[in-house]
């Protein structure tokens, strides 16, 4: 990294190795090496069919739910393949948070979905659950709007609102990485920028990755940008660089609108 | 020649949509015609000695059916409470864990062929593994074979609810790090509840009907009992006794309890799209 | 995993509980088909044993002389079924096209219902009500005006002869037809709704009428579907016992192939007189009808489910 860099105290979360990732036959990503800082955001960018949400899903192994799929390489989180047989998936996925495309509000009350998260991993007295959901809704920035209706349905909620809730229900388990995938592709502006202001306040505490096809958005909120495309990493970088001088004539066509 | 052509045309037109919906009315004609003389037939027999008298013995006047209902409902709510589990636990098998393997697409065909088999042929399986060894007909047969028929609907309507659950509802519990078996029952069988309930209803009303499994497991009987080792009455083999018969009381009867049957079964399966249909909105 | 968390220990155990209890839900169901199979042949063996397979085609059925053949019943349940197809199916097409393609929308939805409820009705319900509402009215009306008109037709007239009883194959078939109407309906229903509607709209935009578009576009497309809609329905009314039992006649002889003749169904040769056979041969001989009647069902419907699925399949690759 160059010494421009928004935080001279950089830390590594992940490391990416040499990984490449296939769909039955289909490369899917190829020979990828990449790092992720703690607390900072970074964005995956590219077109659509890239490999960005696939590589992004390999962080929590969420790919393990569907057959046909392999892995080659490493992912280091904390220093410890994640790709290892032997690793206890839902270990992971306590310390790896996500948030989705589309708002996923499970059917049960605002309250019940973020402790069932919680109610997972640890055994918390009421007073310390009760204390907790608050915490996470705060730092969602919901508990205003829906602290007289903790017992209703999250199902009832606006999609903004929705969305923010799964954001409070994945930082309620404390997980160390935050993923968002696409996270307000099915929002409307003003509810995004709710979310984008949000996520300044959590890399404080967490680290993100953020998937995104919204360059604008990318350049707002993130520390440090990959740029994909085919299945590979073509550039990687600060956030600033990679959108004022990028290296590869690639990524600036693609982030000048010559190609998309 | 070419207005000729087009006229032809539209009265082939004409004619295949009359066709239609002729048979359209067809279809409908059936419908009103058995509701219209079931409600005309039954509801003339209809009185509190229906439910209160048991069946009347041959050549006696007066008499009803307290203890075929009786029977019915405990053949019906006993079959329903062995059935639902077994089938909504073997539907999340095929939904869940089976969607790829050979045991979950073999049993999905076994199963869609079990559905439409014909159901005589379970109570005469019934008969040979149960009531031939024991030696006598019972209520517990008739439980078996009537729970035989459940679980292939509640299976196969276990199966398409929990499918019509987007799995990234799925990844989002996997992503907390929830156990398999907690996103399924705390999350995609809870989100998919009406749709169970809806293979439930329609279960209990296809066996509410039902008469050929009971013929040689349930058998009947003349009298009240509660007594899940011996034969009991249930409405439906009751109506195949009395409507066969001579007797123009019995044949009353027999109408009384088809009215009561079709309402039943007719009801259930309107509350089962109601029922489906509040949780698609 | 050294040191495993109590949670995660618990999680473990639960998933590994909850699946194999699932598994064997699932074993269970495929168990029971081969267990009705076995038990069936078993059953059946006195009667195997001592008819071989001259059973299939003696048209004897002599409980007090315990000399049994299943040509009759098995003719009856064919030529019931048969009768139901021709009317059910034909029928079945003209609802399925006015649901897809006739009907105002608003009116899509109770229609269908009122159709689907056909197949709500309980079995015992159509054949009370056949045998002493529609069979008095089918005599008095319907099979003097067969015989005079279509029973003076050369060859085909012969199936429309003799006294006009009102139960009987005929009246059978026809009940049958009814009962068997929702599932067709609801099969074609669904299958010509996949027809994909860019298909149907480059017909229309031809200046194809709404006849010639299901005729040539929507027919051929979902033809296999189509099929299997037809064997399902086959498959139902093979087995269907109850209303079959009361309007068919229960006559274990063979006079004629008048479709007005009383006869026998496998199935309800079972309901008939299963619970009353005496003799070990008599109940061995009820229960190989019941192995043929489920064999030649589950050869249908299995023929039935390979075309839907198949239809499914190519349905996946196109889109």
């Amino acid at each position: 990294m160059t010494n421009d860099s928004p935080d001279a105290a950089l830390r590594r979360q992940i490391a990416v190795k040499n990984f490449n990732f296939y769909y039955g036959k289909y490369h899917a990503l190829k020979n990828v090496n990449l790092e992720v800082f703690k607390e900072r955001v970074t964005a995956f960018i590219g077109p659509s069919g890239c490999g960005k949400s696939t590589l992004l899903r390999t962080f929590n192994r969420m790919y393990d739910l569907y057959p046909d799929q392999r892995t080659e390489g490493e992912i280091l989180l904390d220093d410890k393949n994640i790709l290892d047989r032997g690793v206890d998936l839902n270990e992971l996925r306590a310390k790896i948070g996500m948030v989705f495309q589309k708002p996923t509000p499970f059917p049960m009350s605002i309250y019940d979905n973020i402790a069932f998260g919680i109610g997972l991993h640890e055994r918390l007295s009421r007073v310390d659950l009760d204390e907790r959901i608050e915490w996470a809704l705060q730092k969602a920035a919901l508990w205003d709007e829906v602290k007289d209706k903790l017992k209703q349905s999250g199902m009832g909620l606006s999609g903004g609102q929705q969305q923010r809730l799964c954001i409070a229900r994945g930082i309620a388990i404390k997980p160390e990485v935050l993923l968002l995938d696409e996270p307000t592709s099915a929002l409307d502006p003003i509810s995004t920028m709710r979310i984008e202001e949000l996520l300044h306040e959590l890399k404080r505490e967490f680290t993100i990755v953020i998937v995104t096809h919204n360059m604008q958005q990318a350049a707002r909120v993130s520390d440090f940008t990959a740029y994909m495309y085919l299945g590979e990493l073509i550039e990687f970088g600060v956030t600033d660089e990679i959108f004022v001088k990028p290296k590869k004539k690639q990524t600036e066509d693609y982030i000048t609108g010559r190609f998309g | 020649m070419s207005s000729n052509l087009a006229r032809v045309r539209k009265i082939k037109n004409q004619l295949a949509l009359t066709v239609s919906l002729t048979a359209m009315m067809f279809g409908l004609f059936w419908l009103i015609w058995i509701l219209a003389t079931t409600i005309q037939l039954g509801v003339g027999g209809f009185s509190l000695t229906l439910f209160t008298e048991m069946t009347p013995p041959p050549g006696s006047d007066t008499g009803g059916l307290a203890n075929a209902i009786v029977g019915s409902l405990l053949l019906i709510v006993l079959a329903t409470l062995v059935g639902t589990p077994m089938g909504v636990l073997a539907g999340i098998y095929l939904a869940e864990y089976g969607r790829h393997t050979w045991l979950g697409k073999t049993t999905r065909f076994v199963n869609d062929l079990l559905l439409s088999a014909p159901s005589i042929i379970v109570g005469l399986f019934i008969y040979e593994i149960y009531v031939a060894k024991v030696g006598h007909f019972s209520a517990f047969a008739g439980v078996a074979a009537l729970a035989l028929i459940v679980i292939p609907v509640v299976i196969r309507t276990t199966e398409n609810m929990l499918q019509l659950i987007p799995d990234t509802l799925r990844e989002a519990a996997y992503a907390l790090g929830a156990p398999k078996w907690l996103v399924i029952g705390k999350i995609t069988l809870r989100a998919s509840i009406a749709g169970v309930m809806t293979g439930v209803l329609l279960a209990v009303a296809r066996i509410s009907g039902e008469t050929a499994p009971l013929l040689f497991t349930a058998l009947s009987n003349q009298f009240w009992t509660l007594d899940l080792n011996a034969p009991i009455a249930s409405l439906p083999v009751t109506i195949f006794k009395f409507a066969m018969s001579p007797f123009k009381d019995w044949q009353q009867l027999a109408w009384a309890g088809v009215f009561l049957i079709t309402l039943g079964v007719l009801s259930l399966n309107i509350l089962a799209r109601i029922l489906f249909r509040r949780r698609d909105q | 995993m050294s040191q495993e968390s109590p949670s995660a220990l618990r999680h473990r155990v639960g998933d590994l509980v909850f699946f194999n209890l699932t598994r064997f839900f699932a074993v269970v169901t495929l168990l029971l088909l081969a267990g009705i199979i076995v038990s069936l042949i078993h059953g059946a063996l006195p009667a195997i044993d001592k008819f071989g397979l001259s059973f299939l085609w003696t048209a004897e059925w002599n409980p007090p002389m315990d000399r049994f053949g299943a040509l009759i019943p098995i003719y009856g349940t064919l030529a019931t079924s048969l009768v139901a197809l021709v009317i059910a199916v034909p029928v079945s097409f003209g609802i399925a096209l006015f649901l897809t393609e006739l009907a105002p929308p608003w009116l899509r939805r109770p229609l269908g219902i009122a159709i689907e409820l056909l197949a709500g009705i309980p079995s015992i319900v159509y054949g009370m009500w056949g045998l002493l509402v529609f069979a008095p009215i089918f005599a008095e009306y319907v099979q003097p005006a067969l015989a005079s008109t279509v029973g003076k037709v050369p060859l085909l007239g012969a199936l429309f002869q003799g006294a006009p009883m009102g139960i009987g194959i005929l009246s059978a078939g026809i009940i049958l037809a009814v009962m068997t109407i929702p599932f067709i309906a609801s099969v074609m229903r669904d299958v010509f709704e996949i027809t994909p509607p860019m298909l149907k709209e480059s017909a229309y935009a031809l200046g194809s009428t709404t006849w010639e578009v299901v005729w040539n576009v929507v027919l051929p497309y979902t033809k296999i579907g189509v099929v299997g809609g037809i064997m399902l329905g086959l498959g139902r009314a093979l087995g269907e016992t109850m209303a079959v039992t009361f309007l068919i006649g229960n006559m274990n002889f063979f006079n004629g192939i008048s479709l007005f003749l009383p006869g026998n169904s496998i199935a309800s040769a079972l309901a008939n007189e299963f619970a009353e056979a005496e003799s070990e041969i008599y109940t061995a001989s009820l229960i190989e009808l019941g192995l043929i009647l489920f064999v030649i069902t589950l050869i249908v419907l299995t023929l039935s489910k390979i075309l839907l699925n198949r239809l499914s399949a190519q349905e996946g690759t196109s889109s």
